[in-house]
């Protein structure tokens, strides 16, 4: 703005700085409007989160949130409910599990699907992905009960593991399918001619470069079995092999209210995995490309 | 080290594309040859047909007396260089070359040593503990070279090897790739679309037309006695001249001027012919010359130490354009009247588009064998 008053001609000088504030009063008022409104939306998903940090150090934990009494009492009667510390075990065993399957086969599914030229591929895909979001929801519960019965499988983490990994490995399929798309086939054809059979090809150089994609099937296909409820409390018959989101659902006092206390600090355990788990793949895994293919 | 030997080879895509067509084609041990032709014209088939990534339709392909035809690429005993390179991003440059001795089960130790070696010959010793993504395009092509040497194939197969390379670049790759060919000695075959690559690379070239084989020869073979009219075209950083001739009474009347017919061309009277001369050889004058093509001057394109002069000649009735290479300091203006004389010797006949003009013997004597082992 300085330039614009010096270069004017001196009679008409108040003119332009008059318009220059004008303008520059409404860029902060806009500023401020944006700044509150943000502070808002803000405000209104952090609430809960601010609840999940100060109710577990609360005396008296209510459903609103609120300066603590502080104690730790809370986590000393959480460790004396006999399931809620061998629940989270639980629950890594069917995430990790659900993980590795579901990292494997859609990792060698995806390869095939992006390489290989079959008739009705994309078709197939789709119908898979909408088929999917059948599988582990409510709607085929009776059936999948019904064939888990069958395989004797009631009761056994690894029928839960088998459901869960059937409900998430063809959008997994999906996703790693763009990441094998995105790669150069110069990359294994290269290694071809060198005499590599189809699994070394695949072991040295498409897992390293498809690594970024493998982490995020993984840490996603981790979070969907921890937040699973249904499938793990229709098929899991006790509590010794219930996972937390099941558990959590046991936690009520002898009256039959909600235990605000032990539900707050469980939670607070129960979310806390899932978000070290974020933090260490992004920073371990990140979503980067080496290069080397000159473009 | 061995020659290559394709037999009746044919590819065909299925989507119906007739990339390769019943092509026979031997190249001889220790050769350096080019395979040149436009896009599309099946030449990078070819090369990946030899290097077992796409399997022939028909015909066979034989690497010294071995049949590699139904062979997987990895047992051919072929190292391939691919245009991008397709260096390992997630392995160090040492990784990279021994990575074909990995796959041989060759110990780590030995094949660090064994990268270590063809890293050095290549000038690529301070480079081993890279990544391709920090080196230049030139040192990535060296470590696809030196990646290719390690494992001591019978066969190079380099495909548009300089083409990712910028221009001044392109010529030390150039300079630098024949010596190394020369030095190693292994057969090798390149693809390219770049014509003075090929001249300037090659030891023989095939110049390559939808699928066929238009001409094999060496460089001097195919640029002064192109075969056909498409080769004709194709070769030179100035197409040759291509005019529709007709003979009248034993002179081969060009835009209306009468020339004599070159080199005792066997021609009979009255028949329409394709005349041929490459701008190099043509000379230009201000002044009226007998045996001469008499034209305007239209365009002159300035290419440092000389001109390209574009003329429209003044024939009857059937326009047609020359062009002429003329040295620095005598370039006419646009508009000027000149005479364009061709040079003994250097004129081409074509009919129906194939050469038909005798073999200077005295000049290109391996041109004959190559005619004759063209047909």
């Amino acid at each position: 703005m300085s330039t614009a008053t010096s270069t004017a001609p001196a009679p008409r000088r108040d003119a332009p700085a008059a318009e220059a504030s004008g303008i520059a009063v409404r860029h902060v008022l806009a500023r401020i409007g944006r700044y509150v409104f943000l502070c808002a939306v803000l405000g209104f998903f952090a609430l809960p989160l601010l609840w999940l940090a100060t109710a577990p150090f609360d005396d008296t934990p209510t459903i609103t949130a609120s300066l603590p009494q502080f104690t730790l009492d809370n986590f000393r009667a959480l460790l004396d409910n006999p399931y809620a510390l061998s629940s989270l075990l639980n629950s890594v065993y069917l995430a990790a599990g659900t993980a590795a399957l579901v990292v494997t086969f859609a990792a060698l599914a995806a390869y095939a699907l992006s390489r290989v030229r079959v008739p009705g591929r994309d078709a197939l895909l789709y119908g898979l992905l909408l088929l999917s979001s059948i599988v582990t929801g409510t709607a085929t519960m009776v059936p999948l009960f019904e064939l888990a019965f069958r395989l004797n499988l009631i009761d056994s983490r690894l029928g839960v593991i088998l459901i869960l990994s059937g409900g998430l490995l063809p959008a997994a399929i999906f996703i790693l399918k763009d990441f094998m798309d995105g790669t150069p086939t110069s990359y294994e054809e290269s290694a071809r001619v060198f005499g590599a059979s189809p699994l070394q090809i695949v072991r040295h150089i498409v897992v390293p470069l498809v690594r970024p994609g493998l982490a995020t099937v993984g840490v996603w296909a981790v979070a969907n079995v921890w937040g699973n409820f249904l499938v793990p409390f229709l098929l899991l018959r006790g509590p010794e092999k219930a996972p937390a989101a099941v558990i959590m659902y046991t936690l009520y006092t002898e009256g039959g209210q909600a235990d605000l206390r032990l539900l707050s600090t469980f939670s607070l355990l129960y979310s806390l995995p899932v978000a070290l788990m974020f933090v260490f793949v992004s920073s371990r895994y990140g979503f980067r490309f080496h290069g080397g293919i000159k473009r | 080290m061995s020659a290559i030997t394709m037999r009746a080879l044919t590819k065909v895509y299925p989507n119906g594309v007739r990339a390769l067509d019943a092509l026979d084609l031997e190249i001889t041990d220790g050769e350096f040859f080019a395979l040149l032709g436009p896009s599309g014209c099946g030449k990078t088939t070819l090369l990946r047909t030899i290097a077992g990534l796409e399997l022939a339709s028909g015909g066979s392909v034989h690497i010294g007396d071995r049949a590699v035809t139904q062979l997987p690429p990895g047992k051919r005993d072929v190292a391939m260089v691919f245009q991008d390179y397709a260096l390992f991003p997630h392995m160090t440059v040492r990784e990279n070359i021994a990575y074909p001795l990995r796959i041989k089960k060759v110990d780590r130790r030995a094949r660090g040593e064994k990268a270590a070696e063809t890293a050095d010959e290549l000038g690529l010793s301070a480079l081993l503990d890279r990544r391709p993504g920090q080196l230049s395009g030139g040192q990535q092509q060296r470590v696809a070279l030196a990646r290719a040497m390690a494992c001591h194939p019978q066969v190079f197969l380099l495909d548009e090897p300089l083409s990712n390379l910028d221009a001044r670049l392109r010529l030390e790759a150039r300079t630098f790739l024949k010596r190394l060919q020369r030095e190693l000695g292994v057969t090798t075959v390149f693809v390219t679309h770049d014509q003075a690559e090929a001249l300037a690379l090659a030891d023989r070239i095939a110049v390559m037309e939808g699928g066929r084989i238009r001409q094999v020869g060496t460089p001097t073979e195919v640029f002064r006695r192109p075969a056909n009219t498409f080769v004709a075209g194709f070769i030179g950083s100035t197409p040759m001249n291509l005019v529709d001739a007709e003979v009248r009474d034993g002179r081969l009347v060009v835009a209306g001027a009468p020339l004599p017919v070159p080199d005792d061309t066997p021609v009979t009277d009255g028949e329409k012919l394709v005349y041929g001369v490459r701008p190099e050889y043509l000379d230009y004058t201000a002044e009226a010359a007998p045996d001469a093509l008499h034209g305007q001057v239209v365009v002159v394109e300035n290419l440092g130490s000389f001109s390209l002069v574009s003329l429209d000649l003044t024939g009857d009735g059937d326009a047609a354009t020359i062009q002429v290479v003329v040295p620095e300091g005598r370039e006419p203006q646009p508009g000027d009247s000149g005479w364009v004389m061709p040079r003994p010797g250097r004129s081409l006949l074509y009919r129906d588009g194939e050469l038909v003009s005798p073999a200077a013997a005295p000049a290109v004597p391996a041109a004959r064998a190559a005619a004759a082992a063209e047909q």
